[in-house]
């Protein structure tokens, strides 16, 4: 278990958690749940990281990023 | 119902028999493309989530068509989904459009739709970049399982529309979710529609509030089921054989990556300084205003009045005077402001339609996040160059107040627009190098000071980034030559009227004394402080009319290189144009927006004075 800012560029991760309700429900719109896989495409040094989920490309905040839990993928 | 209920200017006036028609979807699929085409309008299209901000109306057949800012899905998260959300509650048929590269996202705002009971026909859009991307998908067995009629499309190509428009009478309501009926239907039975309903059961408490019930705390459970749906109907209808990797996705990744990002910004910096400030304003502006206007028309017209009028007196200075109405004024503005600001359009359009932008946001993030913004703030700034007054308008997508009033404060008071910048560079372009650089290094200190300070004082919070970044497209050189042509009327429509009445009012000021009363008056100010002749005040009154009216009146002035540094730092940070003044009271209020013409006029000032004295 980490937070999606620590992941590395390239890893795959599984959504475990995401703290904050308004960012939960936001997600959940663009296709991201609790169990969804998603690959870290680019993490900019103290700023966001880019994930891809599907064919989504989506820019995440740091702050964002750090309430996010996860898992590696299997 | 209650007055918070549904905004009144949506409410009132549609045309006897007409029906509302409303073009629905997530930000950047295509809605504005949809209405240009159905209307024969024109409205901003460009590649980056947020381009429509407000709402834009025209009659389409019997129906009413609304294009509205694009919004993820029907709640109360912001004011642009408050916004979208009482014109779709009030639609009497939606048209959805969809990304067809993006459906897990899109799908789930029309199942939401669905569920709101509205009815609606699905453009599936994009068909092109879904089909390059080695995606195939089932439109029959698609529209089967939403129950909805379904029309591919490529909108940019006019596929589909003729599909399209013959559907629109068979919109229909499609499978919602059996498992909320039951409740949606004790709550309908108090009168209210399924639109709101469905809003209710998903927690809005606005919505709830409306009809005094209480909101339900069903969000997630609803979401998540949704979201379910959604998913199995892609994995029914969506095929990928070979996911083909483009070069735009190539491109885009490097994009946001800081070793290759930064110098491609650099590029497309050096590139942009190349094309507007040497192609555009030293070869074009030379042949325009020194050839054309100056050469050829000034000496043409001021010979033609002079002939009936005397050079001295009050007609024949009006009229082709210093700052004659027929003299400076249409010099200044075809000659030399008119190149400069199409130039710079062409630019910006290239830029929006890239989809550069947000990932320029993704980038300047972490910068942003110190003046109290998040990195999408970096859309209305770079618009700002093009101009302040429309960019203050695009703060609207921007997360809360605070963030607004930032940026709003931000554009008003440090960035120069199109116009404006022309001026200056011309200016100061034979100073040299370092004259530009404490030029441009003053201006960035203080949109940094400014910002930070404004972040420390103002309360509450600012949102974080969260967006979704468009693929990278080639603009389309159609759409770019429209809104650059578009966008420089309007800059002519604006700026004429305000030139002539500038030229007029200083003429009378300078013929009746006034001007060097004016002068003498603000000598302490203009010469103690600044460091300036007091005939800099004209530039200043000038200034007020419009800030790149300003800028170029220092143009007449014999100045020291420093002197005219000074000058060009105190027109920039000084209040911004009429027009520009009128939206910032319109967006952000009266309090705020003086408080923003307050505080320019005082940091123009302070700025200006302490350049003065640490060049001496
Ligand atoms: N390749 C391709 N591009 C399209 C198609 N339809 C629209 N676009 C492009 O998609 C981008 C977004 O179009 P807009 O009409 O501005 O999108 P919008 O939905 O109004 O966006 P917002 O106002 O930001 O919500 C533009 O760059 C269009 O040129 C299409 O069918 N195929
Ligand atoms: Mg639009």
């Amino acid at each position: 278990m980490t937070t999606l800012d620590k992941v590395r560029r390239g890893e795959k991760v599984e959504i475990c958690r995401i703290a904050d309700e308004r960012v939960r429900a936001q997600a959940i719109r663009f296709g991201i749940c609790e169990g969804s896989v998603v690959t870290c495409g680019e993490k900019l040094p103290a700023g966001p990281v880019v994930i891809y989920a599907g064919w989504q490309e989506l820019a995440i905040g740091r702050s964002i990023a750090c309430n996010i839990t996860v898992k590696k993928a299997s | 119902m209650n007055k918070h209920c549904h905004n009144p200017a949506e409410t009132m006036e549609l045309p006897q028999g007409k029906k509302r028609l409303v073009l629905v979807g997530n930000p950047n699929v295509g809605k504005s493309v949809f209405f240009n085409e159905l209307t024969g309008r024109y409205v901003d299209v460009s590649n980056f989530p947020g381009t429509t901000v407000e709402i834009h109306k025209a009659p389409y057949g019997d129906y009413i068509l609304m294009d509205i800012p694009g919004v993820y899905g029907v709640s109360s998260f912001n004011d642009e989904e408050r916004v979208a959300r009482d014109i779709i509650l009030q639609a009497d048929t939606v048209i959805n459009i969809v990304d067809a590269l993006h459906l897990e996202r899109d799908l789930f705002l029309t199942q939401q739709l669905i569920d709101m009971g509205i009815a609606i026909v699905v453009a599936l859009n994009m068909m092109d970049e879904a089909v390059q991307s080695g995606m195939t998908i089932d439109v029959a067995k698609l529209s089967k399982h939403l129950g909805v009629p379904v029309i591919p499309t490529v909108a940019v190509k006019k596929q589909g529309f003729q599909a399209l428009r013959a559907a629109i009478a068979k919109a229909s309501l499609g499978y919602g979710d059996p498992r909320i009926q039951p409740e949606l239907e004790r709550l309908m039975a108090t009168g209210m529609g399924r639109g709101d309903a469905l809003l209710i059961l998903e927690g809005d408490e606005e919505v709830a509030f409306c009809h005094s019930q209480q909101a339900f705390p069903l969000r997630e459970e609803i979401y998540l089921r949704r979201r379910q749906r959604v998913n199995e109907i892609i994995a029914d209808v969506v095929q990928v054989k070979q996911a083909i990797k483009k070069w735009n996705k190539l491109l885009g990744q490097w994009a946001v990556r800081p070793v290759t990002g930064l110098p491609i910004l650099f590029a497309i910096l050096v590139a942009m300084y190349w094309f507007i400030g040497v192609f555009v304003a030293q070869t074009v502006v030379g042949l325009t205003e020194e050839t054309i206007m100056l050469g050829i028309y000034s000496e043409f017209i001021t010979a033609l009045i002079f002939r009936f009028f005397s050079p001295e007196g009050f007609l024949g200075l009006l009229l082709a005077g210093e700052f004659g109405l027929l003299t400076m004024a249409p010099v200044y503005l075809f000659g030399l402001l008119l190149p400069l600001v199409v130039g710079f359009y062409l630019a910006l359009s290239v830029l929006e339609d890239s989809g550069y932008l947000p990932r320029l946001a993704t980038l300047v993030d972490r910068m942003l996040t110190s003046l109290g913004l998040n990195g999408r703030a970096i859309i209305p700034i770079i618009l700002g160059f093009g101009c302040v007054t429309m960019a203050t308008i695009t703060t609207r997508l921007l997360g809360s107040k605070r963030e607004r009033m930032i940026a709003t404060a931000l554009l008003g008071v440090t960035i120069p627009c199109s116009a404006q910048i022309g001026v200056i560079a011309g200016l100061i372009a034979p100073l040299g190098f370092s004259y530009l650089a404490i030029y441009v290094l003053t201006i960035f200190s203080i949109f940094v000071i400014l910002g930070t300070v404004l972040n420390k004082i103002l309360p509450g919070e600012s949102t974080h980034l969260l967006i979704d970044l468009p693929s990278l497209r080639l603009p389309r050189v159609k759409n770019v030559l429209t809104k650059t042509y578009l966008k420089s009327l309007a800059f002519i429509k604006e700026a004429a009227p305000l030139f002539v009445l500038a030229a007029v009012a200083i003429t009378v000021l300078a013929y009746t004394g006034a001007l060097t009363g004016l002068q003498n008056l603000l000598a302490p100010l203009t010469e103690g402080w600044l460091r300036l002749p007091r005939e800099a005040t004209t530039a200043f009154v000038m200034g007020i009319m419009r800030r790149d009216f300003g800028a170029a009146g220092l143009y007449s002035l014999t100045l020291t290189p420093e002197q005219t540094l000074v000058g060009l730092v105190t027109i920039t940070l000084f209040v911004p144009c009429i027009a520009c003044i009128m939206v910032m009271v319109k967006e952000r209020g009266w309090r705020d927006g003086t408080a923003i013409w307050g505080g320019s006029l005082v940091i123009a000032f302070l700025a200006g004075g302490l350049i003065a004295r640490l060049l001496a």
